[in-house]
């Protein structure tokens, strides 16, 4: 696990324009592999195109209790990217105009935003069908102010999605640090306490699978039944499905592959598993992703990459429903991520 | 053409075998595909007697590939090493198996 964010350590992969060379050099440039946008220039899929906006993902700050090597936010302690309440107010404005079915806060850690709680009621109140909030798990048990949390949730019906990389102690703490997977199975049983995850309940819990290293997430239901025999059989954990996503080269992970001689072949692997139908349902087709600042992006990792989405009104101020439907999406061959064997977005496999 | 055997790369040209022989390779990669697919097998298991016999077959292509497939099946480490233990037992056993056949025959020569 990293100790500080690539920020605080004016890493130069903290300036996203050398993250973006990196990504466009070799093996693309010199035409070893073939770049995202030829691949759907192939299939007639460019410029890559919305089909609606169901997903308003908001990433509420980039504060974060953990530094876990694979982050793609470069999240931390140190992060004070933080989203005020006018911003948050003008998000659930923007929202109730959308009529996106889905909300789903992530960050950083969400709940360490001081305002958290007041968005997750507030926007509660406008009744989008699934109301998601991506929790790491051990935020729950890093204060005796966060113990609550699993209460709030419940009262105001919360999707909670947790990550958890994996069922054994060993790989948990190698990607996110030592303490994480007891303080995570003692965060997931406090979930099952008030109802979650538990067979039957409405009060959804689903886990997040990614891979602790520069391979690819197999698949993702023989992973989901080895989850739930697992930490059944050894904590009694309860939950409903198991999202397999795929680790984009994006941020510390990308300094990961590239300081371990991984990225290569990484990308390699990504480009060799690019799956034409995994390409048509890519998320940022459905999503719109804002930032803690306001500003809009095709998704959480454009945004991490600062690249502005395609339209007039680039904030929320400007939110134009009609405009942002017709724009072009950004791409850039980190997007190979979200096409790779059965493809990976926010919400695990998506064919 | 690299200057060493065994160049890691040469394996993401292996599907490039079919270049010089289309029917042929098509078959074999057809054939390979079905044999890793859910079978009475789980696809797990066949990873590891993967692994196993990468490792009897002292193929570093296998080895690369198959622990990379372990990994993305979420198979331990423990269970990668214990399968490679597998194949040296059996490699072991085979070289010793054979000292029967060297007893009966210095038994049969001698007097």
């Amino acid at each position: 696990m990293a100790v500080k964010s690539l920020l605080a350590r004016k890493d130069d992969l903290s300036i996203t324009a050398n993250q973006l060379i990196r990504l466009n050099s070799e093996p693309f440039s010199n035409g070893e592999l073939e770049s995202f946008r030829k691949k759907l220039e192939k299939q007639g899929l460019f410029p890559l195109k919305p089909t609606g906006l169901d997903v308003f993902q908001v990433n509420v700050g980039y504060m974060c209790n953990q530094v876990c090597s694979h982050c793609h936010v470069d999240a931390g302690p140190d992060r004070k990217e933080i989203m005020t309440t006018e911003t948050m107010q003008i998000c659930i404005d923007v929202l109730k105009e959308s009529g996106a079915k889905t909300l789903d806060l992530t960050g950083g850690a969400p709940e360490m935003n001081p305002n958290f709680r007041w968005f997750v009621e507030e926007a509660s109140k406008v009744g989008v069908e699934d109301f998601i909030v991506r929790s790491n798990l051990t935020i729950i048990r890093a204060n005796k102010k966060y113990y609550d949390l699993p209460d709030f949730f419940k009262k105001h019906n919360i999707h909670v999605i947790s990550s958890l990389p994996y069922y054994k102690r060993g790989k948990t703490d190698q990607q996110r640090g030592d303490g994480v997977f007891d303080k995570s199975i003692k965060a997931l049983q406090t979930l099952n306490d008030v109802g979650y995850g538990v067979p039957g309940s409405d009060l959804k819990l689903d886990l997040v699978y990614n891979p602790s290293g520069a391979f690819l997430p197999g698949d993702q239901a023989a992973m989901e039944r080895d989850f739930k025999e697992a930490l059944k059989e050894d904590f009694d954990i309860d939950f409903h499905n198991l999202f397999a996503i795929t680790n984009l080269p994006v941020s510390r992970f990308l300094e990961y592959l590239v300081a371990s001689g991984n990225y290569e072949d990484y990308m390699y692997s990504l480009v060799e598993a690019y799956n034409p139908v995994a390409a048509e349902g890519v998320m940022c087709r459905n999503t719109i992703s804002v930032s803690w600042d306001g500003y809009l992006f095709d998704c959480d990792f454009n945004q991490m990459l600062a690249l502005p989405i395609n339209a007039k009104g680039k904030h929320l101020k400007d939110f134009n429903l009609d405009d942002l439907n017709k724009r072009d999406i950004t791409i850039s061959q980190h997007c190979f991520g979200c096409t790779a064997g059965a493809g990976s977005s926010c919400q695990g496999t998506v064919v | 053409m690299s200057d060493i055997y065994y160049d890691p790369k040469d394996l993401r040209n292996f599907g490039k075998i079919t270049e010089w022989q289309k029917e042929l390779g098509e078959k074999f990669f057809d054939w390979y595909g079905a044999v890793f697919a859910e079978g009475a097998l789980s696809a797990r298991e066949k990873s590891l007697i993967a692994i196993a016999v990468a490792h009897s077959e002292s193929c570093p292509y296998c080895i690369d590939a198959f622990s990379k497939d372990a990994l993305q099946r979420g198979i331990s480490k423990e269970e990668m090493m214990e399968a490679v233990h597998v194949a040296g037992a059996i490699k072991s056993g085979a070289t010793m198996v054979h000292s029967v056949q060297m007893m009966n025959k210095v038994n049969k020569l001698s007097m």
